[in-house]
């Protein structure tokens, strides 16, 4: 082993783990960053970048409206590749009762302090002109954002001066060290895994399954767009179990580009593009936007989401392991909610009551479910 | 009933289409351009054997489902049904960055040459034509013929690896013949390169050096071509097996993937003659037939041919440091080599940087990058060429 | 003469032979690209791969000029 032990080590150097080393720096403990290829190649290569609040469940809510004043706290030093964009979200309504849907979420966002803004018909036009005509309205959330995730990461991971370990594979976890594919060890006080759905192999327990969704981004058409455009029934595509579902989801780039989402698929391991899916998803999108049938699309990928039977991200101690941390299933809340998890974690770590409600993450909600089958 | 679908109506996609249809069947030949030629007949030789569809203006992006390929034209999407693929989508230019390299009137070596096929005008105009193999003295005569004045055609291979290519033409009379010809009459220097291109606007100058010397040659254009690199990504998503960078077929050009052939550049850069031997050969597998032994050892002759090509365009290594810390490396984002030079890999370099992330798809930084760091590229993704989303949704029909 | 057509260039009106390509109508007219950093940019590959040559053709953003025949009222714009 080479230099002195680290006080953390973080397996992982996605947009959670650069957080998590990001929180455990500012307690000025020395921390190691290790990933198995680079830094944000994972789901945060894959993901949007939405900075969104989102309110599925009152734990849900928390963190993303936790996270996302913490994103908000770094902006000011964020370089420019990281791209933040104050675009908000732009929920559509299709009919009147995605209009009530929209009514009730404004009720709950401002009952917390959350300023939004329901349009009609006419005002959603006029907000997003691509729009076809005769939707029923929307609400503008417009405190949300967006951020290019794999460029925060490594500024996340550079102004915490952690040393970062590229190119090496965590081959096993123990309380007090890791072992590399190379067989060496190294020690720490502290071991996070902030691996996404790789989590799996290191907490045998956890009920995380992958969950495939693909994106395509098009040429620059600078103006195009204003917001992060959204239906409303995305969440019921996102908060479902069906095997297959797309949801209209779009965002304007700091470039110009359009990014375009959105599918979600259980029982699907290979990176592969699904051509069908795809399709359905573009359709679904041309639906809203009938302007985007005529651009350019110059690439698509596919990701992994790593989800959890209850929508809700596992965050806390590995359940057999002491001093192993766990941070992941964030499915596609993951950008949001990785400075919300980090700090939890830290103030764990450290012993500080956190500023949320934590008891909801736990990895021991399912590890006690799997104890009494 | 679905045919056999050509894609690429070079010389191997003419000539399989032609050896398909000499059994009778059903063959559909497509290409993006709007006649028959590929980039080296281009507007020449147009001439499509009887009996074959044709359908130009129409590029391939991938698979729609089983059996059913997706494409586009300018105007709708297609979607078109094959029992048997024969890809033959040919090469395209090798750029590498040097200073001055963006600047208007900087082109590839063939480039240049299909533009003013296509109405540039070169007349009066002094060109600097400089990089590496025989496609340099054929450009060279070509722009001479339509007015330009050559400044110098520059060759960075040495004398000695230029005489050893003539001498493994000896079994080639006709190209030997030619190649004599061309040199005669273009007059190449060996062993010199463009280190630099000067300009604010537009070219206005190059240096140029022989490795002890270095001068400027005043010019309007200057056409570089540092050879081949075979066009791979439509076999690639169709799932076929490369290796070493080329499209990996059996003895009958059939790819990994059963039903699926693949001839000439894609195969192994190696020039028209192998093109048209290798697509004669994939034609009549593809219609279940066995081609006739002759055309084996003509094979065998063209891939001489091939690999005395490879060894005189081999690049020198002086070539892969021209680019400054400064130079744009990717041209589509402006990405400089200092910021691609804080990446380990391809993977990270474009997602950290934006490198090949544009409209290109990495295809001219992506040959620059490999002589560069010997990046490979990653795996190639539908659509291989920017399409309509309307397209990719499957909306045919649809504009 | 019959065999040339005009097309509109950034505003400019040009003449060129009906077998042109749009490309080179527009270096014929003094037209470039500006890259995304504003650096002047014309064509490079001359066959559609490198998309130097991207322009707006009658409203159609991203086109590629080189791989495309000149029309007779073409308007061209370099700039978006």
């Amino acid at each position: 082993m080479n230099g002195r032990t680290p006080d953390v080590v973080v397996v992982g150097a996605g947009i959670v783990g650069a957080c998590c080393a990001w929180a455990f720096a500012r307690e000025g403990l020395s921390v190691t960053v290790l990933d198995r290829a680079g830094i944000g190649q994972g789901a945060t290569a894959a993901g949007m970048g939405h900075i969104v609040v989102m309110d599925d469940s009152e734990a849900q809510f928390a963190l993303c409206r936790y996270s996302q004043r913490l994103w908000a706290e770094l902006r000011p030093q964020m370089p420019a590749d990281v791209e933040w964009q104050a675009c908000g979200t732009l929920w559509v309504a299709a009919d009147e009762d995605e209009l009530e849907e929209a009514a009730r979420k404004k009720t709950f966002l401002e009952a917390a302090g959350i300023g939004c803004e329901l349009l009609d018909a006419k005002s959603i036009a006029a907000a997003e002109p691509n729009l076809r005509p005769g939707l029923a309205g929307g609400l503008l959330q417009p405190g949300d954002s967006a951020i290019y995730s794999p460029c925060a990461a490594r500024w996340l991971l550079a102004v915490s001066k952690v040393d970062v370990r590229l190119g090496v594979a965590v081959t096993r976890v123990r309380s007090g060290d890791v072992t590399l594919a190379d067989g060496s060890e190294i020690a720490a006080g502290v071991i996070v895994l902030a691996t996404g759905g790789a989590a799996r192999s290191f907490v045998p327990h956890l009920p995380i399954r992958p969950r495939k969704g693909h994106l395509a981004i098009t040429d620059r058409y600078p103006g195009w767009l204003n917001h992060q455009v959204v239906e409303l029934g995305y969440v019921k595509s996102a908060s479902g179990e069906s095997a297959e579902s797309v949801a209209f989801n779009i965002q304007p780039r700091a470039t110009g580009q359009l990014l375009i989402g959105s599918s979600r698929q259980y029982g699907v391991d290979t990176p592969d593009i699904d051509q069908p899916i795809l399709g359905r998803m573009l359709r679904r999108c041309i639906e809203y936007m009938p302007g985007l049938a005529g651009l350019s699309v110059i690439r698509t990928w596919t990701g992994f989401r790593a989800s959890t039977p209850d929508k809700l991200p596992v965050i806390g101690p590995h359940p057999e392991a002491r001093n192993v941390w766990v941070a992941t299933g964030h499915e596609g809340l993951g950008i949001t909610m990785a400075t919300g998890t980090a700090r939890l974690l830290a103030d764990s770590v450290v012993g500080r009551a956190p500023e949320i409600a934590m008891h909801p993450f736990l990895p021991s909600r399912f590890v006690e479910v799997s104890r009494h089958d | 009933m679905p045919e056999i679908v050509v894609i690429g109506a070079g010389p191997a996609g003419l000539s399989a289409a032609a050896a398909v249809r000499s059994h009778g069947q059903r063959v559909v030949l497509l290409d993006e351009n709007p006649a028959a030629g590929g980039q080296i007949w281009r507007g020449e030789r147009t001439a499509v054997a009887q009996g074959v569809e044709t359908m130009f203006g129409t590029r391939a992006l991938g698979i729609a489902s089983a059996g059913m390929l997706l494409c586009e034209t300018s105007e709708s999407a297609v979607v078109l049904p094959f029992r048997k693929l024969v890809v033959a989508t040919g090469a395209r230019e090798r750029f590498l960055p040097f200073p001055g390299w963006t600047l208007p009137g900087v082109f590839g070596a063939g480039g240049l040459q299909a533009m003013v096929k296509s109405g540039f005008p070169v007349d009066g105009k002094r060109v600097v034509v400089a990089g590496t193999g025989p496609l340099l003295l054929e450009v060279a005569e070509y722009l001479r013929s339509r007015g330009a004045r050559i400044a110098i055609v520059a060759e960075q291979a040495r004398w000695t690896s230029l005489i050893r290519f003539g001498l493994a033409l000896r079994h080639a009379p006709s190209k030997m013949a030619q190649a004599a010809r061309l040199a005669f009459s273009t007059l190449p220097r060996a062993g010199c390169w463009v280190t630099e291109v000067h300009g604010t606007e537009h070219v206005e100058a190059a240096t140029l050096t022989d490795g002890r010397r270095t001068w400027r040659e005043a010019c309007d254009y200057v056409a570089c071509g540092f050879h081949l690199v075979p066009n791979t990504e439509i076999a690639a998503v169709l799932g076929c097996h490369l290796e070493g960078g080329v499209v990996w077929t059996d003895d009958l050009h059939e790819t990994s993937i059963s039903g699926i052939y693949c001839a000439g550049e894609p195969c192994g850069i190696g020039g028209v003659d192998k093109s048209l031997i290798e697509g004669e050969i994939a034609g009549h597998a593809a219609a279940g037939r066995l081609p006739v032994a002759r055309l084996f050892a003509k094979r065998a002759r063209a891939r001489r041919f091939a690999a005395a090509l490879d060894a005189v365009t081999r690049l020198r290594p002086e070539l892969a440091r021209l680019a400054r810390e400064d130079t744009i490396v990717c041209r589509c984002e402006d990405v400089p080599l200092s910021r691609i030079r804080e990446c380990s890999d391809w993977r990270s370099a474009k997602l950290l940087t934006r490198c090949g992330m544009g409209p290109c798809q990495g295809r001219v930084c992506g040959s620059a990058l490999e002589s560069l760091f010997g990046w490979r590229p990653e795996s190639v993704r539908p659509p291989v060429q920017p399409a309509r989303a309307g397209t990719l949704a499957g909306l045919t029909g649809s504009a | 003469m019959t065999d040339r057509v005009a097309l509109h260039i950034d505003g400019k009106t040009v003449k060129v032979s009906c077998r042109a390509s749009v490309a080179s109508a527009i270096w014929i007219a003094g037209g470039f690209r500006r890259s995304v950093s504003g650096q002047p940019r014309g064509p490079l590959c001359g066959m559609g791969t490198c998309f130097e040559c991207r322009a707006t053709v009658d409203g159609g953003k991203h086109v590629r000029t080189c791989v495309l025949t000149c029309r007779e009222g073409m308007d061209v714009r370099t700039d978006a």
